[in-house]
Order: structure tokens, then sequence, then C-alpha cells
């Protein structure tokens, strides 16, 4: 474990929806600049996981430290004050759809942060720009492609100035030949230096950008380390396994 | 070209009753669109004490013909003390009955609006209150209304139903005439030309409004 | 108030004569309305010009006018000026089956062009007549897709059938009135009128619930009416 300073901490998550355990006793932590990626078959809790770290889902149980201050999660004022320090990118996206492309990020910023209009729409057109969006900046969600609206959806994010970003499946809902241009955007933020945490499926970031690997099922992390320790040649690791899975699957579909 | 006595006192009468109709449905159209506001967002976000009522109120409104529910109040209620006078029967029952169709749109539009547009709005901070207000609202009125407003042009309709409990409007003014004169094909035909040109009018007001509401992709249902 | 519920209680035979009369006016009118819909729908789609334009005229008048103006305007007038001396019961089933037909036809048009083109080119290509196309494959398909919307249309013309009052049929409304006016029970007697259309439409509605369920056909899905 590298000795940085830890932004996110989260201690012993549990989650259950009747009798059904989705997570139990999760532990995770995130340094500045750190990227580590979810793995693991569906229903091992990923997205849940993802989804109380910003407490759209609430945790029955576990402590949320976000730089060194506790979140209370029964305080109404405290989650929203974390949510604006969380980026969070949806595998569906979850544009609004009865605003343009820019409105979807100067809504945020006038709403949420309390900027003026001016100021807002001039951030909103910088970080359209940034994801290579800025001339589709009048254009409704129905208008764009399944990859051009989670760029924009990410600009909307980072218009936020998070400190962390979660990123749920962010291509698994994209037609193979948008994903990309998805992917780029996305490496684009790790040369950065953004903090992410994300579920994915795709190869290329999980090899590529991640720090670290985190392998989950049935609720628990049963593996995790760096991709260098779990994906190198001949490994036996459960991580090496689900990885050659997923290299066949895109083997298959070209 | 002179019109016959007849035709003037017809049509003096017919506009007479008009301005009644009017002043009918307006205030009904205001007040059970406002109701159905108001129940829909209940049967919808509502509690279960909330829900049941608002579903309640909807069923026996929507349940019971508007015929009886006008009985109740003008003839029924003065069983029990309460009097009200033809127009407030008339303006009550509209208002009632129409909200209770009202809040049947509003919450199928509520319903309809992806869990999705909640999700996106809390991830990027925004309060339950702002995310119904800039987020949910927006969206719904355009899901509504066209329902909403087809069930204006039914309440401008049903106003021909008010001189049962004794407010002559349109339809009251030509049963007077009509059965006067014992000319019932001729007024009554002109009185449906009447409504025929209110049904229209409101119709193209309608098409107007929701021509003017659209969003490129976001269907109604 | 005890006087109160033996005056309902006293009068509950004669209101359910009535609202005998009242389920007669229904079934015959909506009847008459499937009727008069299903050709009209099939006019709209499938006629030409002239015949679209007329129909459209139709549906424009009886979708438009209030029911009360047209049941004045045909039993007192229209009626009276043929010379045809249809009773009260009999004027309101045509008035409300001719409304209804209207409607219906607008659903029943809306449930055509709903289906898949490839429905009557399937027809045409094994050699059916046009009529034979729309009675053996349209027609099962869209009657059974329009279930819901009939449903919801008898529910309104069983409220309207309240109307019939007004030109003297002897239904529940006009039975209701005149028990109340002797008894000066209005209240009570009111809300059990409106009971009773309540259970009426209640039932109703559960009956065409189940023949959805009989006739419905395994993995048929709505295409376009969702």
């Amino acid at each position: 474990m590298n000795n940085r300073h830890a932004i996110l901490k989260c201690t012993d998550i549990s989650k259950s929806y009747g009798n059904q355990t989705i997570l139990s006793d999760v532990s995770v932590e995130l340094a500045k600049g750190e990227i580590k990626v979810l793995i693991g078959p569906s229903g091992g809790g990923k997205s849940t996981l993802l989804q109380c770290i910003n407490c759209l889902v609430v945790p029955d149980s576990g402590e949320i430290t976000m730089e060194g201050q506790r979140i209370d999660l029964s305080r109404k004022q405290d989650l929203y004050r974390l949510r604006q320090q969380v980026g969070m990118i949806f595998q569906d996206f979850n544009l609004f759809d009865h605003l343009t492309a820019l409105d979807n990020i100067t809504i945020a910023l006038r709403k949420v942060k309390k900027l003026n209009k001016v100021e807002a729409k001039e951030r909103a057109l910088l970080e359209l720009d940034q994801v290579g969006l800025a001339d589709k900046a009048s254009l409704y969600p129905a208008q764009l492609s399944g990859g051009q609206k989670q760029r924009v959806a990410i600009a909307r994010a980072l218009a936020m100035d998070p400190k962390i970003l979660l990123l749920d499946e962010p291509t698994s809902a994209l037609d193979p030949t948008l994903i990309g241009e998805v992917i780029a955007v996305i490496k684009g933020l790790a040369v950065k230096g953004m903090t992410m945490i994300m579920a994915t499926h795709q190869i290329s970031l999980i090899s590529n950008i991640a720090d670290e690997i985190l392998f989950m099922e049935k609720g628990r992390i049963v593996e995790h380390g760096t991709p260098a320790m779990l994906l190198g040649c001949g490994n036996d690791s459960r991580s090496q396994t689900f990885c050659d899975k997923l290299n066949d699957l895109s083997a298959t579909e070209g | 070209m002179e019109l016959s006595p007849f035709y003037q006192e017809l049509l003096t009468s017919l506009n007479r009753g008009v301005i009644m109709s009017v002043a009918l449905i307006v205030p009904s159209a205001v007040g059970g669109v406002l109701i159905g506001i108001l129940a829909g967002a209940i049967r919808t976000f509502g509690g279960r004490v909330g829900r049941t009522v608002g579903d309640g109120y909807a069923a026996v409104f929507r349940g019971t013909p508007l015929v009886v529910q006008l009985f109740v109040l003008y003839f029924g209620l003065p069983n029990l003390g309460i009097y009200f006078s033809p127009y407030a029967a008339a303006v009550t029952g509209f208002t009632l009955c129409s909200g209770a169709y009202q809040s049947e749109y509003v919450r199928g539009a509520l319903l309809s609006i992806k869990r999705g547009q909640y999700l996106g709005a809390q991830a990027l901070g925004f309060t339950t209150f702002k995310t119904i207000f800039w987020i949910i609202v927006p969206q719904a009125i355009r899901r509504a209304i066209h329902g909403c407003g087809n069930e204006i042009i039914y309440l401008i309709k049903y106003s021909s139903l008010a001189f049962i409990v004794t407010c002559i409007e349109l339809t009251g003014e030509g049963k007077t005439i009509a059965t006067e004169y014992f000319r019932f094909t001729e007024v009554f035909s002109i009185i449906g030309l009447y409504y025929l040109v209110l049904v229209s009018l409101a119709m193209l007001i309608l098409k107007k409004i929701e021509k003017g509401l659209a969003i490129p992709g976001f269907g109604h249902q | 108030m005890p006087n109160a519920l033996s005056v309902v209680i006293d009068a509950l035979p004669y209101l359910l004569q009535g609202s005998l009369l009242t389920v007669g006016i229904v079934i015959a009118a909506m009847s008459l309305g499937l009727i008069i819909g299903t050709f009209m729908a099939v006019g709209l789609v499938y006629g030409n010009k002239i015949v679209r334009y007329l129909l459209t005229v139709y549906l424009w008048i009886f979708r438009g006018v209030p029911v009360v103006v047209l049941l004045f305007l045909f039993y007192f007038g229209i009626f009276n000026f043929l010379g045809l001396q249809f009773s009260a019961f009999t004027a309101v089933t045509i008035v409300l089956g001719m409304i209804t037909g209207a409607y219906q036809a607008n659903i029943f048009r809306g449930a055509i062009l709903s289906l898949p083109q490839g429905q009557f080119k399937a027809a045409s290509g094994l050699g059916m007549t046009d009529g034979q196309a729309i009675q053996s494959i349209i027609l099962p398909q869209i009657l059974r897709i329009s279930i819901p919307a009939w449903s919801n249309e008898f529910s309104i013309i069983l409220k309207d059938s309240a109307l019939a009052f007004v030109i003297g049929a002897p239904e529940i409304m006009a039975r209701t009135q005149f028990v109340a006016s002797r008894t000066y029970q209005h209240l009570s007697m009111y809300i059990t009128a409106g009971i009773i259309y309540f259970i009426l439409t209640w039932a109703g509605v559960m009956a065409l619930r189940k023949l959805e369920q009989h006739v419905h056909i395994p993995g048929y899905s709505y295409n376009g009416n969702q």
C-alpha cells in the first residue's frame, strides 16, 4: 500500500434488500490520482458499491470518510454536499431529456453551484469542447448518438469539479463502434490525474489505466492487486480467468 | 338581412348563455387542473395515507356520473343544511369531477419519467425539491399536456349539464326557447354549432401549446 | 338517519329495475357503436378521399357536440321531424350508439394503423380480397388490441346513460329523482344512485378484463400501442 493521502475511505459497507445481501462489509480506499477498477460477474455488487459511495443508495452500515471528514449518512445536507464533490457517470447516461447538451451542464452549475448564467455557459462550453462536442451544444439528447451522450454526461460531471469520479459501466450500453470515443475521453482524464473508481468490462481500461484491480463477487472483494500482479502471463488469479473470458468475448464480437 | 324576431330572440339568449358557459368553464378548468396536479402528485409521491385518499377521490369522481355528483351537491347537501347557489354547485361539481380525471393524467405523466432522470440529478447534488422542480416537472408537463388539454375539451362539453342544477348557460337557454316555440331541430342545431366552435377553438389552442412545448425526441405516451 | 336508510331500502327494488334499463341502454349502445365504429374505421383507413372526408365530419360532430344537446336535437327535433315515434329508450340507444361509434372509430383506426404493414400485404399476397383480408386478418387483431380502450369507452357510456332522464327514460336517475322528490331524502337517494353506478362500472370493467384474458393470444404484444 502506498503512503499517498487517501481522499476517500469506505469502511465495512453493507447493503441488503430484504433477505438478499448485495454488499457484505466492503472496504475501499482511494488516494488522490489513483484509479481503481471493479471487475467481476453481474450481480456481484459493483454497481451498488459505486452508488453507496455517493449515497444514491444509502448503506445499511459502514462508514464513509471524504478528505478526513466522516459523512453523516442520516443528514440530508451531508449527502447533498457529498454528491457535489463526487461525480458519477451512469451506464444509461441519464442526461436530462428536456434540456440541450449545453443546458444539461449549465443547470447543475446554476442550481447547485449557484453560478450566474454567463459563467455557467462559459464553463459548460469549455467542458463540451474538452470532450470534443462543442458543436453539438444546442442539440437535445434524443438527437445525439450513444457515445456522444456519454461524453456529454462526462462533461456534465466534470463541470462540477469533482474530487472523485465514479463510473458505472460507462461503455456497456454503447454500440461497439462508439465505445472508442468514450474510452479515449476516460484515458485522457487518467492522464490528467483524475481520481477514479470504475466498474467496467473493457479490457483496455482494466489493463492500461488501472492502478489497482478489485475483483468483486457476491458482495465481497475476493481479490485485489495491481494489473501486473494479477494479469501477468501464466497467472492463475480469478481476475486473469475473468479477463480471459472478456478477451474471448471481444474477439468473437470483432 | 333582417333576422326574424324568433332568430333575434334566439341569438340574444344563446349569446347570453355562451357567456355563462364560459363563466362556468374557465374557473372549472383552472380549478380542475390545480386539483389534478395536487392529487396527481400526492397519488404518485405521497405516503400510504395520501395515496389512499387521492386514489379514493379519483375512484369516486371518475366512477360515478357527473349528473349524480351535481344532484348530490345541489339537491342532496341541503339535507345536511349546506346550500349551494346554482352557479356554485355547477362549478364545484365540474371542478371536482375534472380534477379527478386530471389527476389521472398528471399521475401518468409523473410515473412515466424514467428513474434515471432522478439519479442523474441526485448524482449532481440536486436536493429532492430542486430535482422535482427543475428536472421532473418540466418533463412531466410535456407528457401530461395532451391528456389534460383533452380533459378541458371534455369540460367544455359537460358544462352543458349546468341547467340540471338550474344554472342557465347555453344549453339551458336553448331548452327554454325550444320548448316555448317547439322548434327543437333548429335551436339545437345552432347550439350544436356553438359548441363545435368552442371545442374546435380549444383544440387549435391545445395544438399550438403542444407545438410550442415540443422537444425533439420527447414523445407523449 | 334511520328514516333515510329505510327510504333507500324501500326504493331499492324500484331503482334496480331502472338499472336493468340502464344496462340495456349501455349494451345496446355499445353494440351499435361497435358496428358503426368498425365500419367507419375501415373507411377512414382504407377508403377514398370523399369517404374519409365525410367520416371525418361525422367524427367532428359527434365528438364535439355535448351529449344532452344531441339527445334534445334528435329526440325532440330530428326524430319528430321525420315522424319517427321512437321510445326514449330507443332514442337514447341510437344517439349514444352514434356518439360512441365515433369514438370507437377513432380507437379502431389507431389500432389498424399500429399494425405492421406486412399483415395486410401477406393477406393480399395469399390471394385474399381486401374484404377477406380485413375480416379475417385485420379485425381479429385490432379488436383484441382495442379492448382496454373499449373498456374505457364502456364506462364513459355507462355514465352518459344517466342523462337519459332528461328525455324521460325511466332508468336509474329518473327513478331516483322520482323517489327523492316524494320523500325529500335527496342526499341518501342520490348517493345510492351513485353507488349503483359505481358497482355497475366496476362489474363491467371486470367482465371486460376477463374477456381480454379469455381471447389473449400467447406472446402477442401491442406493438404500437404501448
